[in-house]
């Protein structure tokens, strides 16, 4: 690893620098495209994040696809039955927790739970190994877990942040969804004097339902980003520690086979449980 | 850490995954789990069924049991009967057949008797005469007894 190399007291510093580093490409002040001299720069792309998504958003797709399209109620095959426990585990937290009628919520939480897991799996593969082969093969930056990266985590919650929206909106209407903002924790009285009082309420619960709606996205994402940042995050710090790194390496593997499944649902649980807050009519 | 377009691709990625999920993954999974929930569903009725007609196929097997015991013991009573009546006929029949042999060795017997009877009556007889003839031959006078010789020769 790095600090065997030896490149100095720096080196540590950058071995973990170098691997939170995402590889960039945008298009610069000059017009010409640039590989990773994006800081700052909204119009960047994570290239290695996307592309690790995509394709495990791809392996969940084509494999679920190939059982669903091969599936049958007699004879069950063994990938059949492994994709069946999946569904009706998903399926079973929906219908716990979602009490309407929808079409879309089964499916999505599946998407979730299953590209979500894929993506945190990632961080089990040694954390040298892709970004190596990817240096070997002149790639210089190579970030393989995409729910490390906090545009991937956000991307997802800000999707699930408007089907809330539309959610509240289509069994509540545009008129509910205001109100529910406006008038929700402390009802305003609109007779006698404390009419005076009601702009002055409405203001303060606007702000307060506000905060709320918003925080339900942002915790989503940031709860996810967070676990797996800080796991990658301790994953390279024990790469570090040189032979001491393999059965710390491994106990630390073991703990995050967990994690990774647990955000994974939590993620999928919480928006199901979001969705089915939007669309209860209280 | 930068917050830049990843989040919009990831975001259009992520629909288009979802959109897919919902239209060609989750319909035909969740058919198949349903249909064979159903089957299963059937299948225990089924169970259930057989079950209960087994129940009352077994109460009927019992009902035809107890009867044919029934029939059973019966024929047995009437066997042991028809036994009781053959024996009985048996030893009439044997005895009437010992009092026939008996009276037929008696008979026999009889016959036996007097046939033996005749031939010593007739032996004796001859004995008698011939005693007699002996006697006579040494008593006899022709001359004085001739009269009686005559006699019985007449009257033989």
């Amino acid at each position: 690893m790095a600090a065997e190399s030896g490149h100095g007291p720096l080196t540590s510093d950058a071995y973990i620098q170098h691997h939170l580093q995402n590889l960039q490409v945008c298009k610069a002040e000059s017009g010409e495209w640039v590989w990773n001299h994006c800081s700052g720069n909204f119009w960047a792309v994570n290239v290695d994040s996307m592309f690790w998504s995509v394709l495990l958003g791809l392996i969940f797709v084509l494999m679920f696809r190939g059982t669903a399209k091969k599936t049958s109620a007699d004879k069950p095959g063994r990938m059949q039955a492994f994709v069946e426990i999946v569904v009706e585990l998903v399926n079973g937290s929906v219908k716990d927790t979602f009490h309407g009628k929808s079409r879309l919520i089964a499916p999505l939480a599946l998407t979730i739970f299953v590209w979500v897991f894929l993506m945190n799996l990632m961080d089990l593969v040694p954390v040298d190994w892709i970004p190596m082969a990817a240096g070997a093969a002149g790639v210089p930056f190579m970030k393989v877990v995409p729910t490390t990266d906090v545009n991937v985590t956000f991307g997802m919650s800000i999707a699930v942040f408007f089907l809330i929206i539309f959610y509240t909106i289509r069994n509540k209407g545009v008129i509910g969804f205001i109100k529910e903002l406006t008038l929700h924790p402390i009802a305003p009285s609109f007779k006698g004097p404390a009419i005076i009082a009601a702009p002055l309420i409405i203001a303060f619960n606007f702000i307060l339902e506000s905060v709320s709606l918003l925080a339900k996205p942002l915790s989503l994402s940031l709860r996810l980003f967070g676990n797996m940042f800080a796991g990658e995050l301790i994953f390279i710090l024990i790469a570090l520690l040189g032979i001491w790194q393999l059965p710390l390496h491994f106990g630390w593997a073991v703990f995050h086979v967990l994690i990774v499944t647990l955000q994974a649902f939590i993620f999928m649980m919480l928006t199901i449980v979001y969705l089915s807050l939007a669309s209860e009519s209280h | 850490m930068d917050i830049n377009m990843t989040l919009i691709g990831q975001t259009i990625a992520m629909i288009i995954f979802v959109w897919f999920c919902m239209k060609f993954i989750w319909p035909p999974i969740l058919n198949a789990i349903e249909e064979r929930q159903k089957q299963i569903e059937e299948g225990l009725a089924a169970a259930d069924k057989g079950q209960q007609s087994l129940v009352r196929a077994a109460a009927e097997a019992d009902e035809v049991v107890a009867e044919a015991r029934k029939q059973a013991t019966g024929i047995l009573a009437q066997a042991h009967a028809r036994a009781n009546e053959i024996v009985a006929d048996g030893k009439s029949d044997g005895v009437k057949e010992r009092e026939r042999q008996l009276s037929a060795a008696k008979a026999e017997i009889e016959q036996e008797a007097n046939r033996a009877r005749e031939e010593l009556r007739g032996q004796v007889s001859a004995i008698a005469i011939a005693s007699a003839e002996k006697i006579l031959m040494r008593e006899i006078d022709s001359k004085a007894h001739d009269d009686i010789l005559g006699k019985l020769a007449q009257e033989l």
